[in-house]
């Protein structure tokens, strides 16, 4: 008998070499399926030959790993702590089937919500999409159920769904994940979508950082047009810009303008794409649907959680960690358990100094808070923010100024121009965080000219008067801007400088105390 | 009509019907010449019966358009949180000394490989856990 050898096809284990290895196993008579990713992508390229891992797998290990020598057992995947700890809903499938193969997505439960929902109709979707407690997994978490209701109100002969796979903070893949392992749920979930509020089109906006992505959704879309059939969907890839993430500014992008945020209201639900009623949802919101259509499903994803925040998060362990990846588990768990426990801490080995949650956008934690659970009041409280839920690792050689003047920068390099404290305030924010960690501003030449009679002529702006005005700034962008991007570029920004003042200037205490003052 | 008229043509023919047609045809467009210059900015124009202002503004907004072609190969380093935590910093410079004049390395902000960075790109090869000797070599192959 032939040996059947799964290995993934994901981005990062095809980076990592996983095609080559697939091809050294097949030369050695091997039946090679390439499969989607567990999720433990520091194992990858993972191998599994009935159902026990070895990785991560170089070509040196094909011949010990099919005579069962190889030192790169991890035993049976799915007994590993890193799999066995998790609640896989949404990437119930992951690492099990092959990503196009509409016979594996069959087998595994496949089209079984979509069917449901044709029987049921558009006023009982929503209620159990409600029932569910799903909310929107892009980042502001708007209850699924409640947007939908609205575009099922909302009159027009034409609707859409929009699904944003616009997935650019840093430190988060899981959006990426599903499309390139479980392409079929996601359009499972937008052909519900559809089937709810009565749309018949969907665009999937993928950015054009995934290519591997944008080949299997179109491929996969291509293969099952005819069971999502009348709904229609097609794959428009973005240009780099990451602003259009925003819902208003990718409808933008999605109708061939520059991706400027629109104000709201109106709101995209019943003004969106070409202006007329439109579900724009992440992937991960649109492919948890699925699941939750299946008979009993909303309750059993209503049951996990805590508080307000429903069923599980596929959370993304990246950056400086040791067990990087994917772990979907429900609500309340602790960040010490996800980082400490789960993650076993640095890849570098060496002490953790910060974590940043949520993205790009997403304040810095400092250790000290790791008791907070994942839930989006209690980060809302601690002024951070879930977002995406992609979890970021730190050793203690970052540099925390630099990275809060890398916010900045990035805020800069991304603002769609459109609203003036992102615009503007991002770049003074730059300019002020480099004064901050040079000791202050000296008079230039302009304010020492006698003709500028207003200009204190002796003295120059003090570290704690540029803190102060760091703090009014960063006010400004919070309160002022016309989206996230402006909006929560200030939660980095200012977490750095309150937890670790030390990485701005010499003398700490000033900070706070200016800190103290500006309140 | 010059060969490159007709094939700008072809491409607005192929994508005229959709709904919301200019990126895809501003991406086939930069994919077939290697940017989008005023020249074809004024036929897209034209055809999809905008104003020129309009469709530069938009190949202008995005990253991915350029109005110039660069002939030298390309690597995109990603230098977002993630790499940045995993050390993209301490080993651009190895990469840019590697590329001299002869190599292109541009920022690109996540490519999703992020618990497994450095991360870069070339083409639609990916590839991660770089360090001061893989980018070197991943740019002198480039």
């Amino acid at each position: 008998m032939t040996q059947i050898v799964k290995i993934s096809d994901d981005a990062l284990a095809r980076a990592g070499g996983a095609d080559k290895l697939a091809a050294a196993f097949e030369a050695k008579g091997c039946e090679v399926h390439r499969t989607s990713s567990w999720g433990m992508q520091w194992l990858e390229p993972l191998v599994e030959i009935d159902g026990k891992g070895f990785g991560p797998a170089t070509l040196d290990d094909v011949d010990a790993i099919l005579a069962g020598t190889s030192d790169k057992a991890i035993g049976v995947i799915e007994e590993h702590p890193f799999i066995a700890g998790q609640t896989r809903l949404t990437f119930a499938r992951a690492g099990k089937t092959r990503p196009l193969s509409l016979e594996d997505y069959a087998a595994h439960g496949g089209w079984s919500g979509l069917k449901r929902a044709r029987q049921i109709g558009p006023e009982k979707i929503v209620e159990e999409v409600t029932e569910s407690g799903l909310r929107g997994r892009g980042g502001a978490g708007f209850p699924t159920g409640i947007k939908w209701k609205t575009v099922l109100g909302a009159p027009g002969p034409q609707k859409y769904i929009v699904c944003n796979a616009d997935e650019g903070d840093s430190g988060t893949f899981a959006d990426r994940m599903a499309m390139e392992g479980d392409p079929f749920a996601l359009i499972e979930g937008m052909a519900i979508a559809g089937e709810a509020v009565g749309a018949d089109q969907g665009y999937v906006y993928l950015r054009s950082e995934y290519p591997d992505a944008i080949r299997k959704m179109n491929a996969a879309l291509k293969l099952c047009a005819d069971i999502i059939a009348p709904f229609k969907c097609e794959v428009r890839v973005g240009a780099g810009a990451y602003v259009c993430g925003e819902e208003t500014s990718l409808l933008n992008s999605l109708e061939g303008k520059r991706g400027e945020v629109r104000a709201k209201p109106p709101l995209p639900a019943l003004e969106g794409f070409m202006g007329r009623p439109t579900v724009v949802n992440n992937v991960l919101s649109l492919a948890a649907v699925p699941h939750i259509l299946m008979e009993g499903g909303a309750k059993q994803y209503a049951e996990r959680g805590m508080g307000r925040s429903k069923g599980t998060m596929p959370v993304q362990l990246a950056g400086n960690i040791k067990h990087g990846g994917l772990y979907e588990v429900p609500f309340g768990i602790t960040l010490d358990e996800l980082v400490n426990k789960v993650g076993g801490g640095t890849a570098s080995g060496r002490p953790i100094k910060a974590v940043q949650v949520g993205g790009p956008l997403g304040a810095y934690i400092h250790p000290d808070q790791f008791d907070i659970p994942f839930d989006y009041e209690a980060y809302a409280a601690a002024d951070a923010l879930i977002g995406h839920a992609g979890i970021t690792v730190f050793d203690d050689t970052a540099d925390m100024g630099e990275m809060a003047r890398f916010a900045m920068e990035f805020c800069a390099a991304e603002s769609c121009g459109k609203c003036t404290p992102c615009r503007i305030g991002s770049v003074r924010g730059q300019e002020i965080i480099d004064r901050i960690r040079t000791g202050g501003r000296k008079r230039d030449e302009l304010e020492l000219a006698p003709q500028m009679h207003n200009a204190k002529k002796n003295e120059g702006r003090s570290v704690e008067e540029e803190i102060g005005l760091l703090t009014d700034l960063c006010e400004t962008m919070k309160f002022g801007s016309l989206c996230a991007l402006g909006g929560f570029t200030p939660y980095p920004v200012m977490s750095a400088l309150k937890h670790w003042p030390g990485d701005f200037v010499n003398n700490p205490e000033a900070v706070e105390k200016a800190l103290d003052a500006a309140e | 009509m010059s060969t490159k008229e007709q094939k700008i043509g072809e491409i607005i023919a192929e994508h005229q019907g959709r709904e919301g047609p200019l990126l895809p045809i501003l991406h086939d467009v930069q994919e077939e010449f290697g940017c989008v210059d005023v020249e074809a900015e004024a036929i897209i124009a034209k055809a999809l019966n905008l104003s020129r202002a309009d469709v530069h503004g938009v190949v202008s907004f995005y990253h991915d358009y350029s109005p110039e072609a660069d002939p030298r190969p390309v690597v995109q380093v990603c230098r977002a949180e993630a790499c940045k935590a995993r050390g993209v910093e301490k080993i651009i410079e190895q990469a840019k000394a590697a590329a001299g004049e002869r190599v292109k390395i541009s920022t690109v902000y996540c490519l999703g490989l992020c618990s497994a960075g450095p991360a870069a790109r070339t083409g639609d090869d990916l590839h991660i856990r770089l360090d001061e000797q893989s980018i070197a070599k991943l740019v002198d192959n480039a």
